[in-house]
C-alpha cells in the first residue's frame, strides 16, 4: 500500500526512469542495443555511488558523524585500489608507490584476475578506516561543525600531497591503466554487463551490512547519541568510542567506493576529486534520498545521478547556444536548489527514516501474536512515519 | 571503601587541577608559537611577512563576518567565501555592466565606469573612484541577499529548531548554487577590475607592495576598528555579543532576536562584499576563488576563537603569514613545494583543534 507521504518518492523514482529511459533511446532513434549499454554504464556508476551514500549514512544518518570531506575517503579509497593493483611503475614520468600487482599474482586459479583486486579493494577499505581512526581524535570530540572543517581540510591537504609529492603517485598525471577483475574472461563489449554484476553484488554485500548493523543493538546506541548524547552518555555508552566506530566504518564503505571506482575506470587523476564531484554530490544524494535509511541511500543515489545524467542527455537536442554552454553551471544551480528546497520542504527526504529499527522486535512481531495480552512490545505500535525533522 | 572513594576522588581532583594547569601551559605555549613564528617570517623575508600581513588583512574582515554569523546565529556559514567573490563580482558588474554573452561580453547601456573620470587612477592606486562607488553598491546588493537568503532558506530552519548541521548543510547547497550562478553570469576564466601591470613600490627592508596592497590593509584594518567600536559601543553591538551569549535569555530580557539576526547579515553581508573586493583586487575574480579562501578563513576564526572577533583578526593574520612564509621554509632540506600553501592552514587548524579548541582568545559559544 502507498501512504500518503509517499506520492512524492513514487512520483520523483518513476519520472528519473522514465527520463533516463526514454531520452536516450529517442535520441538513439529507439535503438535499444545501445539503450541497454547506456543505462548498463549508468547502473554501474549509480551502485557505486550507493557505497558512498550508505558510507555517509553510516557516519551522518546513523551516528551524526558530520563528515564534509567525503572526498578525502574516495580519493585515498581509489588511488588504494590502483597502487595494489598496478603494474610496478616504469620510472622516468611514470613513478609511483605500490604496484603490487605481478607480486599478488601467484600462479594458482588465475590469481592474477581476482588477488590483487580484493587485496586492492581491502587495502582501500583499511587505509581509509585508518585515515579515519587518526582523523577522529582531534576532530571528533568537537562540535558538529569542527569537524566538518576538518574534513575540508585533510581533503584539501591530502590533495596537495597528491600533486606535490611527485614520486608518490604520479602528481597531476595520476594513475591510468588500472587492471580490471576478470578481464580476459570477457570480450570488451560484454565486460560491463558483467562488472555491473560484480558491483551489485558488492552493494548488495554492504547494503546488507549496514543494515544489519543499523538493526542491531550497536546501530540503535548510534541512533540515540544522535539524537540524545547527553542521555546516551548518561545511560553507560561511551560516546566519543561509538561515533568513532561509526565514522570507522562509513570510511571502510568509502574505501570500498573508491576501489569500485578506480577498476571502473581503469584511471584515477587528482582533478576529478574536488569538493563537488567527490563529497557535495553524496550529500545531495543522501539527503534528498532520505538520512538515516538506507534505502533512501540508494534511491537517492538513482534519483540524483539520474537528474546528472539527463542533463547530459540534453546537449543532444537542439538547444539555444546561449543555453547549451551554459547547461553544466546550471544543474549545479539545480543541485544546490534541489538540496536546500528538500531541506526545506521533506526535511526527512524521499524515503523518510524508519521509526522502529530492531531485528528482534521485528521477529516477534511475525510471529503469531500470544494469548496473553500485554506481552507485545511497545515498539509494535509506534507510528510508521519518519521521526521528527532535525 | 571509604578510603578507596576517597582516594578516587582525590585523584579525580589532581587529574582536573592537572587538567587546568595542562589547559593554561597548552595556551602559554599556543601564544609563544605564533609569536615566534611571526617574529622568524618577519625576520628571514619582510617581503613575505608584509604580503601575508595584507592577505590576512582581507582574511580578517571574511573571517570577522564569519564569526559575527556564527556568534549570532550558532552556523559555520560554508557559503561565506562563495559570497564574498559573488560580492566582488557584483560591484564588477556595477562597474563596467559586463556579463559573458556566446562569444563576447554583453554590456550593459550604463554603468558606473561611464561616470566622468570614473576610471582616473586615484594617486598611485590601480583604480579610480568608480570601483569605490561600485563596493558600496555591491554592500548594499549583497546585504540585501543575505537577507533575503535568511528569509527564504535560514529563517524557516530557525523556526523548525534544527541542528547546526542541517543549517550547514543548506549553506553548502547556496553555495554551490551561487557559484553556478556566478559561471552562469561571468563565465569561468578569471577577470580583473583593471587590466594591466603595474610596478610595485619599495619600501623599507626590502619590501615591495602594490599601492593597492598598502590601500587594502589600510581599509581592512579601519573596517575591523570601526566593528568593534559597533560591537563594544553601541547597543546593537551589545544585542549582537548578549545574543551571541545566549541567544533564549536576549529574546526574554526583551531583545527582537529577529531584528538583530537581520542587522547582522546586514553587516556580515556588507562586510563579505568589500572581502571580496580587496580579494579580486589582490589576486583576481574567479568563481572558483570562493571555496579556496573558506578554509584559511575558518582556520583563522577558529584560532583565534570562532565568535569572537578580535580573535578572527588576530588568527586571521597568524593563518595568512604561516601561508605566505611557508613558500620559504625548508622542511628536511627541501624546499617546501608552494602547493602545499592551502594545506598550512589545515595544519594550524588540526593543531588548534587537538591543543586548543576554543582557540587563542576563547570562543564565546
Amino acid at each position: 500500500m502507498i501512504g500518503r507521504g509517499r506520492w512524492p518518492t513514487l512520483a520523483a523514482f518513476l519520472a528519473v526512469t522514465a527520463a533516463v529511459v526514454i531520452m536516450p533511446a529517442e535520441r538513439s532513434g529507439w535503438a535499444w542495443g545501445g539503450v541497454l549499454s547506456f543505462l548498463t554504464a549508468f547502473a554501474i556508476t549509480v551502485a557505486i555511488y550507493s557505497l558512498f551514500t550508505l558510507g555517509l549514512n553510516v557516519q551522518w544518518g546513523y551516528a551524526g558523524v558530520f563528515n564534509f570531506g567525503v572526498v578525502a575517503f574516495f580519493m585515498l579509497g581509489a588511488y588504494a585500489a590502483a597502487a595494489f593493483t598496478k603494474e610496478p611503475a616504469a620510472g622516468g614520468f611514470d613513478t609511483y608507490v605500490g604496484g603490487l600487482g605481478p607480486k599478488l599474482s601467484p600462479p594458482f586459479l588465475q590469481s592474477e584476475e581476482w588477488l590483487p583486486f580484493l587485496v586492492g579493494a581491502l587495502a582501500a577499505a583499511v587505509m581509509c578506516g585508518l585515515l579515519a581512526y587518526l582523523l577522529s581524535f582531534p576532530a571528533l570530540r568537537l562540535r558538529e561543525d569542527y569537524l566538518a572543517i576538518a574534513t575540508i581540510g585533510i581533503a584539501e591537504l591530502m590533495r596537495n600531497v597528491v600533486v606535490a609529492e611527485r614520486g608518490l603517485v604520479n602528481s597531476e598525471r595520476g594513475l591510468k591503466g588500472i587492471p580490471r577483475p576478470f578481464y580476459s574472461f570477457f570480450s570488451p563489449d560484454d565486460y560491463q554487463y558483467f562488472y555491473l554484476l560484480l558491483a551489485l553484488a558488492l552493494l548488495a554485500l554492504v547494503f546488507w551490512a549496514t543494515e544489519r548493523a543499523l538493526r542491531s543493538p550497536w546501530g540503535r546506541v548510534l541512533r540515540a547519541l544522535r539524537e540524545d548524547e547527553v542521555a546516551t552518555a548518561a545511560s553507560g555508552k561511551d560516546v566519543t568510542a561509538f561515533r568513532r566506530q561509526a565514522f570507522v566504518v562509513g570510511a571502510m564503505v568509502m574505501g570500498l567506493g573508491g576501489a569500485a571506482y578506480a577498476y571502473e575506470r581503469g584511471a584515477v587523476s587528482p582533478d576529478t576529486f574536488t569538493h563537488f564531484a567527490g563529497t557535495f554530490i553524496f550529500w545531495a544524494m543522501l539527503i534528498v534520498g532520505g538520512s538515516g535509511n538506507n534505502r533512501g541511500a540508494l534511491l537517492g543515489a538513482y534519483v540524483v545521478w539520474g537528474l546528472w545524467i539527463v542533463s547530459l542527455q540534453l546537449l543532444g537536442y537542439p538547444l539555444p547556444e546561449a543555453l547549451r554552454v551554459r547547461i553544466f553551471y546550471l544543474r549545479d544551480l539545480v543541485l544546490g536548489a534541489l538540496l536546500v528546497a528538500v531541506l526545506l520542504l521533506r526535511p526527512q527526504g524521499l524515503l523518510p527514516e524508519e521509526r522502529r529499527v530492531s531485528l528482534w522486535v521485528e521477529r516477534l512481531l511475525r510471529r503469531p501474536a500470544p494469548e496473553a495480552a500485554g506481552t507485545r512490545p511497545a515498539a509494535g505500535r509506534a507510528p510508521t512515519s519518519g521521526p521528527p525533522p532535525r | 571503601m571509604t578510603a578507596l572513594a576517597r582516594a578516587r576522588t582525590f585523584a579525580q581532583g589532581g587529574w582536573q587541577e592537572l587538567r587546568y594547569r595542562a589547559d593554561a601551559l597548552t595556551a602559554t605555549l599556543l601564544w609563544a608559537l605564533v609569536l615566534s613564528l611571526l617574529v622568524a617570517s618577519a625576520l628571514s623575508s619582510a617581503d613575505h611577512f608584509a604580503v601575508g600581513l595584507v592577505v590576512g588583512s582581507i582574511y580578517a574582515l571574511a573571517a570577522l563576518g564569519l564569526t559575527l554569523i556564527y556568534g549570532v546565529l550558532r552556523f559555520a556559514n560554508f557559503a561565506h567565501g562563495d559570497l564574498m567573490m559573488l560580492g566582488a563580482y557584483l560591484a564588477y558588474f556595477a562597474l563596467t555592466g559586463a556579463v559573458v554573452g556566446t562569444r563576447q561580453d554583453v554590456h550593459l547601456p550604463r554603468a558606473l565606469e561611464g561616470l566622468p573620470a570614473a576610471s582616473q587612477r586615484l594617486g598611485d592606486l590601480t583604480f579610480g573612484y568608480g570601483l569605490l562607488l561600485a563596493t558600496l553598491v555591491s554592500c548594499l546588493a549583497l546585504a540585501l541577499l543575505c537577507i533575503g537568503l535568511d528569509r527564504l532558506v535560514y529563517r524557516p530552519l530557525r523556526r523548525r529548531r534544527a541542528g547546526v548541521v542541517i543549517f550547514a548543510v543548506a549553506s553548502l547547497g547556496l553555495a554551490i548554487g551561487l557559484r553556478s550562478l556566478m559561471l552562469l553570469l561571468w563565465g569561468p576564466n578569471p577577470r580583473l577590475f583593471v587590466e594591466g601591470v603595474f610596478p610595485a613600490r619599495h619600501f623599507p627592508f626590502g619590501v615591495l607592495l602594490k599601492s593597492d596592497q598598502v590601500f587594502t590593509f589600510a581599509l581592512a584594518v579601519g573596517l575591523a576598528a570601526l566593528v568593534y567600536l559597533l560591537l563594544f559601543r553601541t547597543r546593537l553591538g551589545k544585542a549582537m555579543r548578549a545574543m551571541a551569549d545566549n541567544a533564549d535569555l536576549a529574546r526574554v530580557s526583551g531583545i527582537d532576536t529577529e531584528r538583530v539576526i537581520v542587522w547582522t547579515w546586514l553587516l556580515g553581508g556588507s562586510l563579505m562584499a568589500v572581502a571580496g573586493v580587496l580579494l579580486a583586487l589582490q589576486a583576481q575574480l574567479n568563481p572558483q576563488l570562493g571555496f579556496v579562501v573558506l578554509l584559511p578563513v575558518f582556520a583563522g576564526a577558529i584560532l583565534g576563537g570562532i565568535g569572537n572577533p578580535l580573535g578572527a583578526l588576530l588568527g586571521s593574520l597568524v593563518v595568512a603569514v604561516a601561508q605566505e612564509a611557508s613558500v620559504g621554509w625548508q622542511l628536511w632540506g627541501h624546499q617546501l613545494d608552494p602547493t602545499y600553501k592551502p594545506g598550512v592552514a589545515f595544519i594550524i587548524l588540526i593543531a588548534i583543534l587537538l591543543l586548543r579548541p576554543r582557540g587563542l582568545l576563547g570562543a564565546r559559544t
